[in-house]
């Protein structure tokens, strides 16, 4: 098969799988959200001097909502919906440099892993054991007490972590591409191990990255949502969608539901559509592993 | 197969004690005094210049992650800053709410998701395999510490169905024997304990068990379909047995295998998201004390829970997996 | 089939609606929700409300506070003289007081009490870090026994707020058997005289305690006294609603139009003894380099590492004073369960200045002041914020935003920085921030516990201070040790004027509000009466 049938092939599947094609369009969405926040944010997100007066009024549902806030105000008068829009930007940034933290990490362990295999293999192998002992979200929060907190640093705290998680695969894709014959046919033409790594290995390893890549940014998005909740992640006055949850849901009681109700969903929202697609894009591209 | 087991538990010794090390390290990088800590909000050059004496905390670190590791192999995690109790007792007092919780969460999720599982699979491409299926879904993809606040909101706040903090309601006298409330209650034939912790276990549980139940759903599903299509299940459907025999007495037994594995990975997941819900619903278990000694930096309180999660997450795979190849013979042990 | 759903069914509803408390009509059981645990159970060695208040039950001092303020009244001690020259006190003690474990009360437990606090010899010395012995008692010198119920407090320098000071939990007197008994794990097996018994401490969870059959005074007229830990102000409130606890603190200012319109509650609101506020790092401290918390002649005063060009300007200190609408900070995020403050300490304690002027908020005229000091285009400035709420601030971080928000209006970018608590606190006394969001409880009810700890050159130490504006006025501290050394109460409230208008017209600090103590009672429970000190007695309270 040629490069270009396999491409209209991969694209033809891609089509006829429904949910992937959904948690596409979810995915465009937040995107473009993020992107245009400025543009079709209704308020300004964090105003200044700050509109105290206006706070925790309801939304769209209510008579007595805030005038152009149709989610509602937070307990500083802010827009709710406003700051879940700008919010995209600080969730999804978050995510792919989490991601990309750990695939940076992942992807030089995982081939140097599996490429030279012997000492070098053992010794990251254990590295990830001993990483693997942790629960994930433990280790971050421990590693954002140390290195202190901050967006910047959950980001860099969950890469880290993620990190032998994405070697491990990588790993097992190289161990399998090292075996095939041309693989061979290269090493006995003399080509340099890292012709080899560049030109071979990782061009063919790049399924399952975008596989795995996307559904562990919905995790990154998650756990960066979980450490603001914590407090240990975006610091005021970020819109960030686990701080904006935190900050908000002790107004529940006093009848005040929308400030928190309404960040959870937008994380919720995010999560759903990478999962889609992220297990959209594993059965369009799992049968080409499997070749 | 024992050998298999010595050899799994062998490995476990590099592994923790590389965990010992990731733990010390970590939280002695930290910026922050640990004696400023201990001397509290009103204190003296002099009374903080006497705790790190005290403490050990003036000795270099080689010294005093080799002083901290003989303890920690007899169980002696030092004391904490906070409360000057041994952090062991600290933990042990309150890993109890955390198993309960942890292990009824798995309950309703392993019950709940096996049968919508079952029932999805049974009944494929109908309106309630695609409800189940939507609902897990949305659950895999479900904050914790938000469903927490929502089942908060709706059966606490709203509704007012059920308590949304605390074990048990105070007032009920109760003898405690293994921590775990449920079943001490039973123990003592205390019903009004029983219903009273139960009610108290249901909210976070809920939120906990929620995204395994999920995962368990999905894959019971996929397992029973791949089941359903194979050569034995067509010649039992051919010999007129009844579709329920067929489903429940052959079908499950086969399609169960891959859930646990899942239900093994999903158990260390379940300690992640123990540190939300807990933390939601001020549970007393041993997540939010992790999560309060990060934040008053009670050193030897969050090196002891570090080491200790390590090694229950450690302990929980190495039983799935001995559970995995006991049930299933293909799986062959090196 | 049937009928096994149909019990299911029964049994599920039975558990959701189900039957919660079992009525124990013969003992008088009082629960009260708290928003936190216990760190530990020896008053002289704990910092933190939440221990205090359970021990205020379990112990007593020598002397004790009027119900409902801080001016002092015999308890174990009956009566006291004060020497000629202020320097030395005797105090007759009570007899036939018993502690919980049955020993007698008596002159050796005081000295063992006080003793073990301020003397590293002393073999129960290495057991507690005793902080607040050196912050508050560092003037008592010794403590004497002179016959079985006599002792004699001797001080190195006379001290006009030491007996207020004695009323404290640090002073409380505890068993000496007991003590023995328990060695290091004393703090967790309290005994004290007071009217309850310690009974159990289920971590995180909650504590209990009994009625003192053998009290010196009546027999309090609660049988049991439960401490419930619901660290949510939500879930408290809930917990309270449906009668599962008696009576929480802390309640969330947000819930208190639905805590007054039930019928069954009861909203006790009372101005605490505490002030909240902006500090901005003037730059300079001094190095106490013999730690002797004076800032002697030999130890120069030098820049601070939080050092802020534009913040030792008065000026630009003053616009943003008046940058900031306290008002609307008050009403809006403190929901008016504070009032707005203008000086450093509330307002009903000795010495308060109410001539002062506050600065009003008007950003216009905080632009020119910008503009003449020479900042007419704002600046980039930190902000430390503090990552926990404290009875003298509600919620920090929301009150950081509104200022940052405020600031912003005037030109002055603000950036937030959090850390933990207790790297916040070292960071803020080492003087590493350039403004911190911080307040002060009082300890016993005396202008000095405000005034010089907070406000005073002396405070001014890199490292421990507690003046965090470092306000560095040498004519402020001579007025602050001058009120000190005296027992005249007019002249000490005269000094204290003249202080507060130095501090106002240097405007180290933006005094946010002095915010109420607040609890919530079911209606049946009588009793129970505040404190300026937050402090938490219980013996008066019945259940009707």
């Amino acid at each position: 098969m040629d490069k270009e049938s396999v491409g209209s092939e991969l694209l033809r599947r891609f089509k006829y799988n429904k949910s992937a094609v959904f948690g596409l369009i979810i995915m465009l969405f937040m995107i473009f959200c993020a992107i245009a926040a400025n543009f079709i944010a209704p308020n300004d997100p964090y105003p200044s001097p700050p509109l105290l007066a206006n706070k925790l009024k309801p939304g769209f549902w209510s008579d007595e909502g805030a005038p152009g806030m149709p989610l509602g105000s937070d307990g500083l008068g802010r827009c709710v919906l406003s700051r879940i829009i700008y919010g995209t930007r600080v969730s999804l940034t978050a995510g792919f440099v989490a991601v990309a933290i750990a695939m940076i990490l992942g992807i030089t362990f995982g081939v140097l892993s599996g490429y030279f295999g012997g000492w070098i293999d053992a010794v990251i192998m254990r590295i990830v054991d001993i990483m693997f002992a942790f629960p994930a979200l433990l280790l971050a929060i421990v590693i954002v007490a140390v290195v202190g907190q901050g967006l910047e640093k959950a980001m860099i705290a969950i890469g880290i972590v993620y990190s032998p998680q994405m070697a491990r695969i990588i790993r097992s894709s190289v161990l399998y591409i090292k075996e095939m014959e041309y693989i061979e046919v290269q090493k006995a033409i003399g080509s340099s191990h890292w012709r080899i790594i560049f030109r071979h290995i990782l061009p063919n390893s790049i399924a399952p990255v975008v596989v795995y890549g996307t559904l562990m940014l919905a995790t990154a998005i998650l756990d960066c949502a979980a450490l603001g909740f914590l407090g240990l992640g975006a610091q005021p006055p970020t819109p960030e969608w686990g701080a904006m949850l935190a900050d908000s849901y002790s107004f529940i009681v006093s009848g005040a539901w929308w400030a928190a109700t309404f960040p959870g969903i937008a994380i919720l929202l995010s999560v759903l559509g990478l999962n889609l697609l992220g297990d959209g894009l594993r059965d369009v591209l799992d049968p080409r592993l499997k070749q | 197969m024992k050998q298999y087991i010595i050899k799994r538990l062998l490995m476990l010794i590099p592994v923790l004690l590389g965990a010992s090390i990731l733990a010390f390290s970590l939280i002695h990088l930290a910026p922050g005094d640990p004696a400023r800590t201990i001397a509290g909000e009103h204190a003296s050059a002099q009374t903080i210049e006497r705790i790190q004496i005290k403490y050990g905390l003036d000795k270099p670190l080689i010294t005093q992650y080799w002083i901290w590791l003989k303890q920690a192999l007899q169980g002696d995690f030092g004391r904490s800053i906070v409360s000057n109790e041994y952090v062991s007792k600290e933990i042990l007092s309150r890993f109890p709410n955390t198993l309960e919780l942890t292990l009824f969460s798995m309950f309703i999720a392993i019950t709940v998701g096996v049968l919508a599982g079952i029932v999805s699979a049974s009944r494929q491409y109908s309106l309630l395999d695609y409800g189940f299926m939507g609902v897990a879904l949305f659950g895999v993809s479900m904050p914790v510490f938000w469903l927490g606040i929502m089942l908060m909101m709706v059966f606490g706040v709203f509704l007012r169905w059920l308590p949304i903090s605390g074990r048990i309601d105070i007032m009920i006298p109760f003898t405690r024997i293994t921590g775990l409330y449920l079943l001490d209650s039973i123990i003592t034939g205390n019903w009004a304990a029983f219903i009273s912790s139960l009610r108290h276990l249901i909210l976070p549980s809920l939120a906990l068990g929620t995204i395994p139940m999920a995962t368990i759903a999905r894959v019971t599903r996929s397992s029973m379909l791949e089941v359903l299509k194979q050569d034995f299940i067509r010649t039992e459907r051919a010999k007129g047995l009844p579709e329920r025999l067929v489903i429940y007495k052959h079908a499950v037994r086969n399609a169960l295998i891959p859930v646990v594995t899942v239900i093994g990975l999903n158990f260390g997941l379940l300690l992640s998201g123990a540190i939300l819900t807990e933390t939601v619903f001020s549970w007393p278990g041993v997540g939010r004390y992790v999560v309060n000694a990060v934040q008053m930096r009670d050193y030897p309180a969050v090196q002891g829970c570090v080491l200790f999660f390590a090694f229950i997450f450690v302990v929980v795979n190495l039983i799935t997996d001995i559970i995995y190849i006991y049930i299933d013979p293909r799986i062959k042990y090196q | 089939m049937r009928a096994k759903r149909l019990s299911i069914v029964l049994l599920v509803s039975l558990l959701v609606l189900g039957i919660t408390t079992l009525g124990l009509a013969q003992e008088k059981i009082l629960v009260f929700g708290n928003s936190g645990d216990v760190a530990r159970l020896d008053p002289a060695d704990v910092t933190d409300g939440e221990s205090i208040s359970r021990m205020d039950n379990i112990f007593e001092g020598l002397v004790e506070y009027e119900a409902g303020s801080t001016e002092i009244k015999p308890c174990l001690a009956e009566s006291w003289d004060i020497s000629e020259d202020g320097k030395e006190i005797v105090f007759h003690l009570r007899k036939g007081v018993k502690f919980h474990d049955g020993t007698d009360f008596n002159a050796d437990a005081v000295v063992f009490s006080f003793e073990r606090q301020y003397n590293p010899e002393h073999p129960y010395h290495q057991y507690g870090e005793w902080s607040y012995w050196g912050y508050m008692f560092s003037d008592i010198d010794r403590v004497e026994k002179i016959d079985d119920y006599t002792v004699k407090l001797v001080l190195s320098e006379p001290n006009a707020s030491i007996m207020t000071s004695l009323a404290m939990f640090t002073a409380c007197i505890v068993s000496p058997a007991n003590a023995e008994k328990y060695k290091e794990d004393a703090f967790r097996h309290p005994c004290g005289t007071g009217p309850f018994k310690f009974v159990e401490w289920v971590k995180d969870d909650h504590i209990t305690l009994e009625a003192n059959e053998n009290y010196w005074r009546e027999r309090p007229k609660i049988d049991k006294l439960i401490f419930r830990v619901i660290p949510d102000p939500s879930a408290r409130l809930l917990a309270l609603e449906v009668g599962e606890i008696h009576g929480m603190e802390y309640p969330n200012p947000a819930d208190f139009d639905r805590i007054k319109a039930n019928p069954d509650l009861v909203l006790m609101s009372e101005p605490g003894m505490n002030i909240g506020y902006m500090a901005m790092n003037t730059g300079y401290g001094y190095v106490d380099a013999n730690k002797n918390g004076v800032k002697d002649p030999d130890e120069p005063l030098e820049k601070t590492p939080g050092y802020f060009e534009p913040l030792t300007k008065k000026k630009v200190r003053q616009a943003i004073n008046m940058a900031i609408d306290k008002e609307a900070i008050v009403r809006d995020i403190y929901m008016g369960t504070a009032s707005v403050a203008k000086n450093g300490m509330p307002p009903f304690m000795l010495g308060y200045n109410d001539e002062i002027e506050d600065y009003p908020y008007d950003p216009e005229k905080a632009k020119e002041l910008l503009a003449e000091a020479g900042y007419p285009d704002g600046f980039e400035v930190t902000l430390h914020v503090m990552p926990v709420s404290r009875p003298y601030m509600f919620d920090p971080p929301k009150i950081g935003e509104a200022i940052q928000s405020y600031l912003a209006a005037v030109g002055i970018k603000v950036n937030f920085y959090q850390v933990d608590w207790a790297t916040y606190l070292q960071e803020t006394e080492a003087g590493m921030h350039q403004m911190c969001l911080l307040g002060w409880t009082g300890d016993n009810g005396d202008p000095d516990n405000f005034l010089n700890v907070l406000y005073g050159l002396n405070a001014c130490s890199i490292g421990t201070a507690g003046n965090y504006a470092f306000y560095t006025n040498e004519e402020n501290q001579e007025l602050l040790t001058k009120a000190l050394r005296t027992y005249d109460v007019e002249k000490r409230a005269e000094y204290y004027k003249k202080a507060q208008e130095l501090i106002h017209e240097d405007a180290g600090w933006v005094f946010l509000a002095h915010s109420n103590q607040n609890m919530v009672f079911r209606k049946n429970v009588e009793g129970f009466v505040l404190h300026p000190t937050s402090r938490m007695f219980f013996y008066p309270v019945d259940i009707k």
